[in-house]
């Protein structure tokens, strides 16, 4: 099967045009005959749910917690971007789209990245109109702040807490649709199986969290927007129960999986204190608008930071990279610090952490402007550390975070399933090898609310006579059996290592080999001892209750079996690719002073990888081109 | 540190429930109290015994997932936090704690300290909404919005729908919540076309729901995770008498 992306014709700046102009799209009267099923409630399904509801379909979103409102776009911290140039900076979609793809390091779609930067102007209207509370000037027009890797303020906010306040938007759409009586929730419901009959995606097998009843539903397609799968390294920044499980069970299912192994390690995290922790808490990015980054210059300094003077503190990102300083994208801000960490200088006590220091930020603004922006923040880290932040400075430290890869779509945002599409974190469209911050609760929110719902329409046009599809079928009885049988499995195992036990050991084998720093010997021992760990899994899990009603043992063990398969391909994706880009760090390929070498020549392409089984994929290559950029080497410095 | 917990067991929504006790051991200062109720998890599952349900997600305060009644606060002791931003430093060896689910007529329990608080989404679904649709909204700037204004709507809309307030309340009235959602929205130029409408479509459905009337203690702001202002509740009585008088005259 060859990859047909369907780029539409034309200049970069008119394909989305010329798309529109020409998709097909269906009777208002005849979208209440077609049912689509949404899985996810975030900004990406939540939107797609809401906008097609109000489009007249029959739409059903399904998500795993007890309402939409808990998704985790809700934690998104600083902001989302959007061209507006409101700051007469210069700015313009150009100037997105370029920082975008450079941002990723050349290694994502052009014709999508260029739309996303389109559409961004849309977004925040339409998110201003819902009543989000974005910040304000004292004119009462919206405010900017920076992110990494631009030189412009491009970033609306509603203070540290912006991906709550578009989630609830989102949520309070969907809530209006439901009094409408055009949507259907279903909280508490997890999906097991996606069904595919005739090569189109036709339903899905769903898990009643609450009773443990195994449900069929049925719809004429079926959407995705159900997120990364950063906690396959348990320790990350992402909610307890985010999974991977809706996108790979997908992906065994026919969709390809692209990217994998691209994984974004997010640099200001707060660092493990202990071998218990569950969690590391986000720092947003923003912080370093205003928070300098640095370590001692001395190793085991003892001094506290308070009375470690200018002259010797290394405030390396600004020594290694003057151009953009504390604001480098986060890739190069995350091996920074693993950089220094690495060669013996980190703080704190378990050596595991840098300074984020606002002391300077403080002596020019003043307290309370800080506070009016961080506010949140500084507080939400006084609760998890007991430490004020206004007096010293955080110690953060890099935490796995976004998952760039995902699964594969052309520029409708459909999978290799016709039928079956993914929205938001779950697809792999548009960060390349390196996702820019503030630009995932757009590429979440436009994918829902503006793209999703004028492509989807192109393949329902034809599907307005297929009538309703029935659920007493052959492929859904088979889907059904296997998704049961799996549950017995796990259940009668009945062994002695609990699901979080084997999860650290898996995450701790992938944040060694599989995060920051990748190379061909550790890639490779990184595949045994999943494998190994796999084997244990099947043999030993302990997971106890029955699937009778409320068992999270037995939603975490499902999770976690498809994590076991989904590290693997992680781990052959980065072996793959013999070349360093984005947040895919091969030593193997790297400068004298220690930075990233691509190679254009052989790896310009986005790897889509097929299922075949047991163990084993085949690589299908998207090859990427640059028409309206030039491809250069990425520069911060 | 070792500790006795004494935690509410419950099969299911109409069985009876009790408290039951359990030791964990070498719990660390530095573990937050879900990861304590982890530890013991671990513990229940290795021996076979059904583990504790209990709610729990983003585990950083914001998705308003977690519940739990403890020793006798929901939350936990501590002012304005969340269970799972409360950390073991605040206890010590030998303690014994008392864990509850959030108990509310409107939210019955489904399993041990797992409730059903889709009460709150009905609230929002009477009215909680602006009735924008995806594509009719005008140029963000075209409606300035004086800076005090967009931040007091930000600290009405910081509500996380956890239902502290509810668990608080000697009434379970679901007052503090409500009225959040009404100010946030009455607050801001684009809410104030629908805010009649809305904020009596609103306190219909909180009655419907079950919760209780709102008697001005004010415990619900003490807990309250986001320190939502309880003249948010003078706001939303205001909003719904002026309503009623326009509606009437």
């Amino acid at each position: 099967m060859a990859l047909n992306a369907k780029i539409p014709e034309g200049l970069l700046k008119d394909k989305w045009q010329n798309y529109l102009n020409k998709t097909n799209i269906v009777n208002p009267a005849n979208r209440k005959k077609l049912d689509i099923i949404v899985v996810g409630a975030g900004l990406s399904g939540g939107g797609a749910a809401a906008s097609l509801a109000e489009l007249g379909y029959n739409v059903k979103v399904f998500f795993f917690q007890d309402s939409g409102r808990r998704s985790h776009s809700v934690a998104a911290q600083g902001g989302v971007n959007a061209a507006k140039n409101y700051k007469n900076d210069g700015d313009n979609v150009y100037r997105m789209f370029y920082d975008t793809i450079k941002g990723g390091d050349y290694r994502s779609r052009e014709a999508n990245v260029y739309r996303m930067a389109q559409v961004s102007v849309d977004l925040i209207d339409h998110m201003t109109a819902q009543g989000v509370p974005f910040g304000r000037e004292y004119g009462g027009y919206l405010s900017n702040r920076s992110f990494g890797g631009v030189l412009v303020s491009r970033t609306f906010y509603a203070r540290g807490q912006t991906g709550q306040q578009l989630l609830l938007a989102t949520y309070q759409a969907m809530m209006k649709e439901i009094k409408r009586g055009t949507l259907t929730q279903y909280s508490r419901h997890e999906i097991q199986d996606i069904v595919v009959v005739d090569g189109k995606a036709r339903g899905v097998i769903v898990r009643n969290l609450v009773t443990g009843e195994i449900e069929r539903h049925s719809a004429h397609a079926v959407v995705l927007g159900t997120g990364g799968f950063g906690k396959i390294f348990y320790l990350s920044t992402l909610a307890m129960n985010s999974n991977g499980s809706a996108t790979w069970r997908a992906h065994k299912k026919g969709a390809f999986f692209a990217n994998p192994s691209w994984t974004q390690i997010h640099p200001t995290a707060l660092p493990q204190a202990g071998e218990h922790q569950s969690k590391l808490t986000l720092m947003s990015e923003s912080l370093r608008n205003d928070g300098r980054i640095w370590v001692p210059k001395k190793k085991d300094d003892p001094r506290p930071p308070g009375e470690i003077p200018a002259e010797d503190r290394d405030y390396y990102l600004e020594r290694r990279y003057p151009a953009f300083g504390n604001l480098v994208p986060r890739d190069v801000a995350s091996r920074a610090a693993k950089e220094r960490m690495d060669a013996g200088y980190g703080v704190g006590p378990l050596k595991n952490a840098v300074y984020l220091d606002f002391k300077t930020a403080i002596e020019k603004l003043g307290v309370d402007t800080i506070r009016e922006r961080y506010g949140n923040l500084f507080t939400m880290y006084k609760k998890i550390t007991g430490i004020d932040a206004y007096k010293e400075p955080m110690k953060i430290s890099p935490a796995a975070h976004f998952s760039m890869g995902g699964l594969w779509v052309d520029y409708e945002l459909q999978t290799t399933i016709p039928g079956l599409y993914a929205v938001g974190e779950a697809n792999f469209a548009d960060h390349g090898a390196n996702r820019l911050g503030a630009n995932s609760l757009l590429q979440a929110s436009v994918d829902g609310n503006f793209i999703l719902p004028n492509t989807i329409s192109n393949y329902l046009s034809n599907e307005i006579r297929t009538g309703k599809i029935p659920t007493d079928t052959p492929e859904f009885d088979e889907a059904e059996k296997a998704v049961k049988e799996q549950l017995q499995k796990i259940l009668s195992i009945k062994g002695t290592m609990p699901v979080d036990q084997i999860h650290r050991r898996l995450g701790k084998i992938m944040f060694k080999e599989v995060a920051m720093s990748r190379n061909e010997k550790g890639l490779k021992w990184a595949i045994e001892e999943i494998r190994k760990l796999r084997k244990e899994f099947w043999t030993n899990v302990a997971v106890p209750g029955d699937d009778k009603g409320m068992n999270s043992e037995l939603e975490k063990a499902g999770r976690l079996a498809d994590y076991l398969e989904i590290s693997e391909l992680m781990a052959v994706d980065a072996l793959d690719r013999k070349e360093s880009c984005g947040a895919h760090f091969r030593e193997e390929y790297q400068t004298e002073d220690g930075e990233a070498v691509r190679d254009d020549k052989n790896y310009m392409y986005s790897a889509a990888w097929e299922w075949l089984g047991g163990e084993k994929w085949k690589l299908h290559k998207e090859q990427l081109e640059f028409k309206e950029i030039e491809v250069k080497t990425r520069s911060y410095k | 540190m070792n500790l006795t917990l004494k935690i509410w067991r419950q099969e299911g929504p109409e069985a009876k429930g009790k408290m039951v006790t359990y030791k964990v051991s070498d719990i660390s200062k530095d573990m937050s109290f879900l990861e304590m109720l982890d530890v013991l998890n671990e513990d229940l599952a290795t021996k076979g015994e059904r583990t504790v349900e209990f709610d729990h997600d983003c585990r950083e305060g914001i998705c308003g997932q977690c519940s739990l009644v403890i020793n006798g606060q929901a939350h936990g002791h501590e002012s304005h936090y969340t269970t799972c931003q409360t950390h073991m430093r605040s206890y010590k060896d030998g303690d014994v704690i008392f864990i509850e689910p959030f108990r509310a007529k409107s939210f019955p329990v489904i399993r041990d300290l797992k409730v059903d608080r889709s009460s709150m989404d009905k609230i929002i679904q009477a009215g909680g909404y602006i009735s924008s649709f995806t594509g009719m909204a005008p140029e963000a700037n075209s409606i300035p919005i004086h800076h005090e204004v967009a931040e007091s709507a930000f600290d009405s809309a910081a509500c996380i729908g956890c239902g502290a307030c509810v668990a608080t309340c000697k009434n379970s009235s679901a007052a503090l919540f409500l009225s959040a959602k009404i100010s946030h929205l009455a607050k801001l130029p684009q809410g104030k076309v629908e805010r009649m409408e809305r904020v009596v479509w609103m306190v219909n459905a909180h009655d419907d729901e079950g919760f209780g009337s709102c008697t001005n203690t004010g415990a619900c702001a003490m807990v309250c995770p986001q320190e939502v202002d309880l003249l948010d509740i003078t706001r939303m009585n205001y909003e719904y008498n002026r309503a009623l008088a326009t509606v009437r005259s």
